[in-house]
């Protein structure tokens, strides 16, 4: 028995007891556990392994870092939706005498994971997934300035993915929210690991993301092919770099604040305690001086697919550049300071009020001239209405209905009303569905034959388009009216006398509406690859501007054989118009060598993460790894390979051929 | 518009721009944002250095000379570093080693004499669980702390790295983000130093 105590205190705070034991619980573990099961198989199967080791897992070429991304993106997009539908489900019948399907605790863990999950797994993930195709080729780069830290970040990224994940299976979620408010995140009230859990996934893939961002705001400041001035960039990479500074600057903030509240937690600290001299309001001024900025960190990006989706299919250039450059500064500076707005109902006076108040509105100017200068783009362009273009539609009249809703909620008067309401949540669904998910859908599809040689299917992308567009209305305009009816968020019952059942129905309609949308994305990708032979797309599909389209396609790892020449704006568009003959020999190409120590970094230091959750200290131990790693990285003289000119031009014969 | 537009091997493209350059600017982006981590910290401070919750409150728990003691040893390291990144620069490798091991030194008795501070301060009871201002004095301080101490394992290992490989424009080049690294951390100190030190010696 004492050697059973023994081997408990190596466990730490880990045991049996941990492991799910109600049936909805168990159901999801078990998908958990069951799809990585299923994938080693396959792999193992079709024997595979070495392949995904030698292509993917050590590889520092950003596309293919970036199809990762998507692809961890894409599959915790299917958690955070069906995370959806168990709310839904539970808000349209948990009302009177039906307790519904979900207890009050695990409720509150779905919404939690919901938020947590859609925000730092999904949005981030498209986004720095379509970061890392795109900005290299588009700034005519080979690759980006540090391909290591790039490989890192992604691992890093991926190893706060698996965190959270295995909080369903040992352990149990966080139930304090998305954002996990003290002092109910504090250790008196959330006991067990799920805040813990909570904390280190976000602490993970917030630093990979910080490192993300400074390689591409470095990136995009230094590595521009020549020619490419600032003003010169397409749309997207303005907008990339408007994010990435906002990365820089937001997310060590992050950091402190799960710190802190890990502090406290961990070795009893009293930050953010209600006694001990605490200040719990301190946390939620330090998460929103990142969150805001968060909010446009993810739709800046966005932004800039529009940019280029509207231009490239209204056959125009972009209207009003030097404009749209600006307005994205300003939104930068501005999202700084509004962060109070969030919490109006703290009680800081009318005059701190007024001034977020204020600004919040001003911050709706820079927005909307964005979107006037994509209409005047549209305004006499041959529209040719491709579902990346019907996103971008959808995209502008969501997207303003979210906004005026957040200009009224800028009010701190109103916002007393309509705070933690359902209200909020329909506006600000409004604003990341509609503004970053669409954008990035529109991305996805108008990019998707770049990298892989085929369209994707035109006639089940509009069926998926419709049906999300739909859905996703008959979802959230219920929730408006709701939230100005009382209901509050995060509400796991209520009563019968109310009457809002029905619109809580209409909601959940909307939502299934928007998963058989899913059912079309999916069914979209597997058509487009089975008829992949007859819709090859060729080198430039939509006779597009930026310099990526010159590119052969697939495009060749080593993105250009000679880097191409730039004079103007949409370089591409005129190279096109002109008739160019490159005489310019060819050169050796450096690129870095694959190596799987940034795999390694990351699974170290998700052990060590996972050994802080549960306090088994000895294991903790192992992150100690990382930083070996990065000493002996140090040491390494030997890091790139070269292709020499000859070989470049054969390989330039054979992708400019189709060979490949 | 078919002008006929012929692109000449004018300049080399292989190298289109100064990889020694980017990796200098990326770390300056990085010491910024551990510029904003700090300044994080020091609004925590701010905010809770009177939060003493019957605790002892700076005025009572900071010796001033001992701090000036600490304060001066990391300023000399800052500029024994100085003087290893000039014999750096002149390729004198000796040289090199020896300032750089004077900077250990130095950073090492700083480190040392915070280890000893803490240390007085918990056996006295009045560790990071006492109140709101020992929590986020501790961290704010252990947080410079951390970092001296990873400055610490970057100088051993750059020491091994130069006596090995010599001074290469590689090595040059992490010789002086290494150096940017150290300065950095005796600016956040003099903000330490007068923030939480003398602005807490002042208050009663």
């Amino acid at each position: 028995m004492s050697l059973f105590n023994n081997l408990a205190g190596i466990l730490g705070k880990l045991s049996l007891k941990q492991f799910p034991h109600d049936p909805l619980t168990m159901f999801g573990a078990g998908l958990i556990v069951l799809v990585p099961i299923v994938i080693i198989a396959i792999l193992t199967v079709t024997k595979r392994w070495r392949w995904l080791y030698r292509e993917w897992l050590t590889t520092q070429d950003p596309k293919r870092i970036g199809i990762m991304y998507i692809i961890v993106a894409i599959a915790m997009g299917l958690r955070g939706l069906s995370d959806v539908l168990l709310i839904r489900t539970q808000q349209a019948i948990s009302v009177g005498s039906s307790q519904g399907i979900l207890s009050a605790s695990h409720f509150q863990q779905i919404v939690s994971a919901h938020g947590t999950i859609m925000i730092f797994f999904v949005a981030m993930g498209l986004m720095f997934g379509i970061i890392n195709l795109i900005v290299p080729l588009q700034i005519g780069a080979r690759d980006v300035a540090f391909p290591f830290l790039n490989a890192t970040s992604f691992w890093l990224f991926f190893s706060g993915m698996v965190l959270i994940n295995l909080s369903l299976v040992i352990g149990d979620f966080s139930a304090a929210g998305w954002l996990a408010y003290p002092p109910l995140s504090e250790l008196k009230y959330s006991p067990t690991v799920g805040v813990d859990y909570w904390i280190w996934s976000l602490e993970i893939a917030g630093v990979g993301s910080l490192l993300a961002g400074i390689n591409f705001l470095v990136t995009i400041l230094k590595m521009r092919v020549k020619g490419m001035s600032l003003m010169k960039m397409p749309m997207f990479c303005w907008s990339v770099l408007g994010s990435m500074f906002l990365v820089a600057f937001a997310f060590p903030i992050l950091t402190v604040a799960l710190t802190l509240l890990a502090f406290d937690r961990d070795l009893g600290t009293h930050f953010f305690t209600s006694g001990g001299g605490g200040n719990m309001m301190m946390y939620v001024n330090l998460i929103w001086a990142w969150g805001h900025p968060e909010v446009y960190i993810l739709v800046l990006p966005a932004f800039g697919v529009f940019s280029e989706v509207v231009s490239a299919f209204s056959r125009k250039k972009l209207f009003g550049y030097t404009s749209m450059v600006w307005a994205i500064w300003a939104i930068v500076f501005l999202s700084f300071i509004v962060w109070l707005h969030h919490f109006f109902t703290m009680g800081a006076g009318s005059n701190v009020n007024a001034f977020f108040g204020i600004m919040t509105m001003i911050i709706a100017v820079p927005t909307g001239v964005k979107l006037f200068n994509w209409l005047f783009t549209m305004y006499r362009g041959k529209l040719d209405l491709k579902t990346p273009l019907l996103w971008f539609i959808a995209f502008a009249v969501v997207f303003t209905i979210g906004g005026m809703a957040g200009v009224l909620m800028a009010v701190p008067p109103i916002d007393f009303q309509l705070h933690n309401s359902l209200f909020l949540v329909a506006h600000f669904h409004m604003m990341i569905v509609g503004g970053v998910v669409f954008g990035y859908f529109a991305g996805i599809t108008y990019w998707f034959p770049k990298f892989f040689g085929f369209k994707l299917n035109e006639r089940l992308g509009r069926y998926a388009f419709w049906c999300w567009l739909i859905g996703f209305l008959l979802a959230f305009i219920p929730l408006y009216i709701l939230g100005f009816m009382g209901a509050t968020r995060r509400l796991n019952h209520y009563s019968a006398s109310l009457g809002w059942q029905p619109l809580f129905v209409v909601a959940g309609i909307g939502a299934v509406v928007i998963a058989v949308g899913v059912g079309f994305q999916f069914l979209q990708l597997i058509f487009s690859i089975l008829q992949r032979h007859q819709n090859t797309s060729g080198d430039d599909p939509w006779d597009a501007r930026s310099l990526e389209w010159s590119l052969p396609t697939p495009v060749p790892f080593y993105n250009y054989a000679r880097l191409p020449a730039v004079t103007e704006r949409d370089a591409f568009w005129i190279a096109k118009r002109t008739h160019q003959i490159d005489t310019r020999e060819y050169e050796p190409i450096e690129l870095p060598r694959n190596t799987p120590l940034s795999m390694i970094i990351g699974v170290s230091i998700l052990i060590f993460a996972f050994a802080i959750v549960w306090h088994i200290w000895w294991l903790a131990a192992v992150g100690l790894l990382a930083a070996v790693v990065i000493i002996i990285r140090s040491m390494d003289e030997n890091t790139t390979y070269t292709i020499s000119a000859n070989e470049v031009m054969k390989l330039d014969k054979l992708y400019r051929e189709g060979e490949v | 518009m078919a002008a006929e537009i012929e692109i000449h091997n004018t300049n080399r493209l292989i190298e289109s721009y100064d990889r020694d350059a980017t990796t200098i600017l990326g770390f300056w982006v990085y010491l910024m944002t551990d510029c904003v981590l700090f300044a994080s910290l020091f609004a925590v401070f701010a905010v809770l250095r009177n939060n003493t919750f019957g605790g002892p409150s700076g005025a009572t728990l900071f010796s001033l000379p001992y701090v000036l003691a600490e304060t001066f040893s990391l300023l000399t390291s800052s500029f024994t570093c100085g003087l290893a990144v000039l014999s750096a620069q002149r390729g004198n490798k000796k040289h090199t080693i020896f300032w750089f091991g004077v900077t250990f030194l130095l950073g090492l008795i700083f480190l040392i004499m915070e280890i000893s501070e803490f240390h007085k301060f918990v056996k006295m009871g009045d560790s990071w669980q006492r109140s709101g201002f020992l929590s986020s004095y501790f961290t704010l301080v252990g947080t410079h702390g951390l970092h001296i101490t990873i400055g610490l394992i970057w100088i051993a290992v750059m020491c091994v790295y130069v006596y090995k490989r010599g001074i290469g424009q590689t090595t040059l080049k992490r010789i002086r983000m290494l150096s940017l690294f150290w300065h950095f951390l005796d600016v956040v100190w003099i903000f330490i130093f007068t923030v939480v030190y003398l602005f807490g010696a002042l208050h009663a």
